[in-house]
């Protein structure tokens, strides 16, 4: 029986640095396999749609929260999201002050010129297309972990 | 450096020599048809950029996949070359890396609020530049999928 990607309370979770909104739960136990190799489960915590996602950065991270331990280094986010949109979302979050330094880098198996230009415009960090055969997504998922948590810098606050 | 603009991968901003020529070192070393364009300080990036200037021949519309922002650059500093770019139609789609021996929060802070897509420091060792410069390839000519305008 495979662990539910969306079952990791937020309150629980050690130190949230990896934010990722995704509701498809084959995706979302895709990229669990891969934190759970880097043994990075703590670490990350799954929202399945855009309400969430913008509940919990809003609510539980440091920038918002000083009593969080929650300091996300970057936010994966779908596009194609139940209630609010990934697009919403991204222009939600980056014309928030508090949220707004947090890098989104969008994750979605659209390769849509409208959508490319719209996630740009509003100021999407990355934009980054699923690729199909597992083991390419794995490659990639790793590749994205190591750039956003240790190359890419953050102010201390 | 004239014409075939359309075709460029990666714009580089850089004073230094010897940083310009390790990171199009490791560039090139990957792929050897990977077209980087060197610009040695931010009024001559910006005139690049917006086909202006020495380089008003340029095509209007290009889309690298990546800028590589140095930020303490003669004429016109990397912070002020990130404002234009990240202000303007015409190129804030473009994603920008500031990359720069700065580990300075206001730094940080400032290039984030302007938009810059990801900061990153230059490790003051050799190998582990080296290191940071093949991930940042990776990540940003493979990785990471730039608008294109059709």
């Amino acid at each position: 029986m495979m662990d539910k990607p969306n079952q990791m309370d937020p309150v629980e979770a050690e130190n949230v640095e990896i934010v990722i909104i995704e509701d498809d739960l084959n995706d979302a136990e895709l990229i669990l396999q891969v934190f759970r190799k880097l043994n990075l489960t703590g670490q990350c915590i799954f929202l399945k749609d855009g309400a969430e996602g913008l509940d919990y950065l809003l609510t539980q991270t440091r920038y918002v929260n000083p009593a969080s331990r929650s300091t996300p280094r970057v936010v994966f986010l779908d596009l194609k999201l139940p209630s609010i949109d990934g697009i919403e979302v991204l222009r939600r979050m980056k014309a928030d002050e508090r949220i707004k330094r947090i890098p989104v880098v969008v994750w979605t198996s659209s390769t849509a010129e409208q959508d490319l230009k719209t996630a740009y415009d509003l100021g999407v960090n990355s934009y980054v297309t699923k690729p199909t055969p597992f083991d390419e997504l794995t490659n990639i998922v790793k590749e994205l972990i190591w750039y956003w948590l240790r190359v890419n810098k953050l102010p201390t606050r | 450096m004239t014409g075939q603009n359309s075709t460029v991968d990666i714009i580089l901003v850089e004073d230094d020599p010897n940083d310009a020529a390790l990171i199009t070192r490791v560039f090139k070393k990957h792929n050897l048809t990977n077209k980087i364009v060197l610009l040695k300080d931010g009024a001559e990036a910006l005139e690049y950029l917006f086909a202006t200037g020495r380089y008003a021949h340029n095509p209007s519309h290009m889309s690298p996949k990546v800028v590589l922002l140095d930020l303490k650059l003669p004429k016109v500093d990397g912070i002020e070359v990130l404002k234009r770019l990240k202000a303007d139609q015409r190129t804030k789609n473009i994603p920008v890396v500031v990359l720069t021996s700065s580990s300075e929060d206001r730094d940080i802070k400032t290039a984030y609020d302007l938009g810059v897509n990801s900061y990153v420091t230059k490790p003051i060792k050799f190998d582990d530049f080296a290191q940071v410069v093949s991930q940042l390839r990776m990540y940003w000519t493979l990785i990471n999928k730039p608008y294109e305008p059709s």
